[in-house]
């Protein structure tokens, strides 16, 4: 099996392996079952999905400051938050809930990684470095 | 990113461990964007909650000897003397609201728990480089003022707070502050509350800097205050311009730059009346109570509904929430009388999304704010969405008209 790499650009450090799930849309943490990791945002392409655990691929984060914190923060203490998370939208709310909460998080990778990769797929994030590995 | 010798310092902890835990996460937050350097900030509003991760953060940082440089206004939780004496929180809801009422004080933040600092006690001058956290605040103070802040998280404004600075990136630069996106208004905004549905349209308007056209030039604040804050329910917005209002949109040009819009929407009067029909529950019902204050009210707002009321007395239950120095005005004004005479309360220090309103569960309510219909969704409670003045007559007869 060969491996493919992609640069990307470290937001949040840190490096991890797992599983990917892949989000059409915008994700609200708050929104989210800190009890399982499963979404529970109504016509969310992740509706009844779990987040728990996986490197996660989203455009961007979404809602106040202070329930996309408190969201992530939950998920954590519950041992269901993302590995890693993969965006393309940064913004400063969750971003910094990322650094703060120490979840490793990268942005910039460009279209080929969009078109090969799918749910299950197993990746390795080495966030501190910038640089996402399809193993 | 380059830092001067004194933020150097404080990275490495020469102005103890809790400067240095902020000035880390701000630093990787820059790199982030790539900001270029850390800049130096005269004002910051911190978007406390009192939710877990809120008291988490403090009090890690108080506990690792932190003191804001900057002491930031913040926002309300609920208060504690009120609720508890009503027996309307659990121990472990008034444990957390007196924990966080601790640690930011011990922080050294102003403990103004209200949302709407922009209006009175945290007012920034034009150009003025600040750190404000609060969906309603950050659009308000760079739109209105035309001060300088990204839209920071309660946890960014608050490392903004500690060290007196922020990576310089995004809404600071005079290149990020351009329009993107020109709304052409017709609808007729005849009131405070067209501002409540215009800020809705987030999803029709679409991401970047909006540049609105087609509004009177005498906008009042509370419209303002009413459109930042939805926008930011509806959307993410850091700013917007007004042309002709707002002090960086005086023409259409200077707005956007003398480039042409990204995109063109236009906001008709149907698209208020659909909006307003998807957001709210519908009206012709009985309701157990009205609730104003998401964001808190202003004094002329409160005055409106003193002069609704008068002499009657509600059949409904009503909440005014605003910051304690309005309540203080409106008691020596005699305001405050006029609506506890007719049975409602003047709540200061309190915010719509709090564990104190958890007995309204399953019950029906009215609310001018959109904002304030979202949030407490998910404690079960439900609202029809109407104009302030609407919303007083149904709390006076205890139902509301469709």
């Amino acid at each position: 099996m060969s491996e493919y790499v992609f640069d990307g650009h470290t937001i949040s450090d840190g490096c991890v392996e797992g599983e990917v799930l892949v989000s059409r849309d915008d994700i609200m943490f708050y929104l989210i079952n800190p009890e399982n990791g499963v979404v529970l945002e109504k016509g969310h392409s992740l509706e009844g999905k779990s987040i728990s655990g996986k490197i996660l691929v989203f455009p961007g984060g979404k809602g106040s400051s202070v329930v996309q914190a408190d969201g992530l923060y939950q998920l954590l203490m519950h041992s269901n938050a993302p590995k890693a998370m993969i965006i393309q939208n940064p913004e400063t709310v969750l971003v910094a809930s990322a650094i703060i909460m120490e979840i490793p998080m990268v942005d910039k990778l460009k279209a080929p990684f969009y078109q090969m990769i799918k749910d299950g797929d197993s990746l390795r994030v080495d966030a501190t470095r910038g640089v996402v590995t399809k193993i | 990113m380059q830092l001067t010798q004194e933020q150097e310092e404080i990275l490495q902890g020469n102005q103890g461990l809790g400067a240095s835990i902020a000035m880390k996460i701000q630093v990787k937050i820059g790199e982030s964007f790539d900001a270029k350097r850390m800049v130096p900030i005269t004002r910051a509003h911190v978007a406390l909650s009192a939710q877990e991760a809120d008291v988490w953060f403090a009090e890690k940082l108080l506990n690792a000897g932190a003191r804001c440089k900057v002491p930031p206004t913040v926002n309300p939780g609920f208060c504690l003397a009120y609720f508890k004496n009503a027996g309307k929180v659990s121990d472990a809801d008034a444990e957390l609201m007196q924990r966080t009422h601790n640690a930011y004080k011990s922080l050294g933040a102003i403990l103004s728990y209200n949302c709407t600092p922009y209006l009175q006690t945290n007012v920034p001058r034009f150009g003025e480089i600040t750190a404000f956290s609060e969906s309603s605040a950050t659009p308000f103070i760079n739109s209105v003022w035309g001060a300088r802040s990204n839209r920071e998280g309660a946890n960014s404004a608050l490392c903004a707070a500690i060290t007196g600075l922020v990576p310089e990136y995004g809404l600071l630069l005079d290149e990020n502050r351009l329009g993107d996106v020109l709304v052409e208004v017709q609808a007729d905004m005849r009131s405070d509350f067209e501002y409540q549905l215009l800020g809705y349209m987030g999803k029709k308007i679409g991401k970047g800097i909006p540049v609105f056209t087609g509004l009177p030039r005498r906008i009042t604040p509370e419209a303002l205050m009413n459109l930042g804050a939805q926008l930011n329910t509806s959307g993410a917005y850091g700013m917007y311009h007004i042309e002709g209002v707002t002090p960086e949109a005086p023409t259409l040009d200077a707005a956007f730059g003398g480039q042409e819009p990204a995109r063109r929407v236009i906001i008709t009067e149907d698209d208020l009346q659909k909006i307003l029909e998807e957001i709210s529950e519908p009206g012709e019902r009985k309701i157990d109570f009205a609730m104003f204050g998401c964001p808190h009210l202003s004094l002329s707002q409160v005055q409106t509904i003193a002069g609704l009321v008068d002499t009657k007395v509600l059949k409904a239950e009503m909440w005014i929430l605003t910051s304690s120095y309005t309540k203080d005005l409106a008691i020596k004004m005699g305001i405050a009388d006029v609506i506890e005479r007719a049975g409602g309360h003047i709540v200061e220090d309190t915010c719509p999304d709090q564990p104190c309103w958890n007995h309204l569960n399953g019950q029906f309510g009215v609310t001018d704010s959109p904002k304030c219909a979202y949030y407490p969704k998910r404690r079960g409670i439900n609202f029809i969405i109407r104009s302030l003045e609407e919303c007083v007559q149904a709390a006076l007869i205890g139902e509301v008209g469709r």
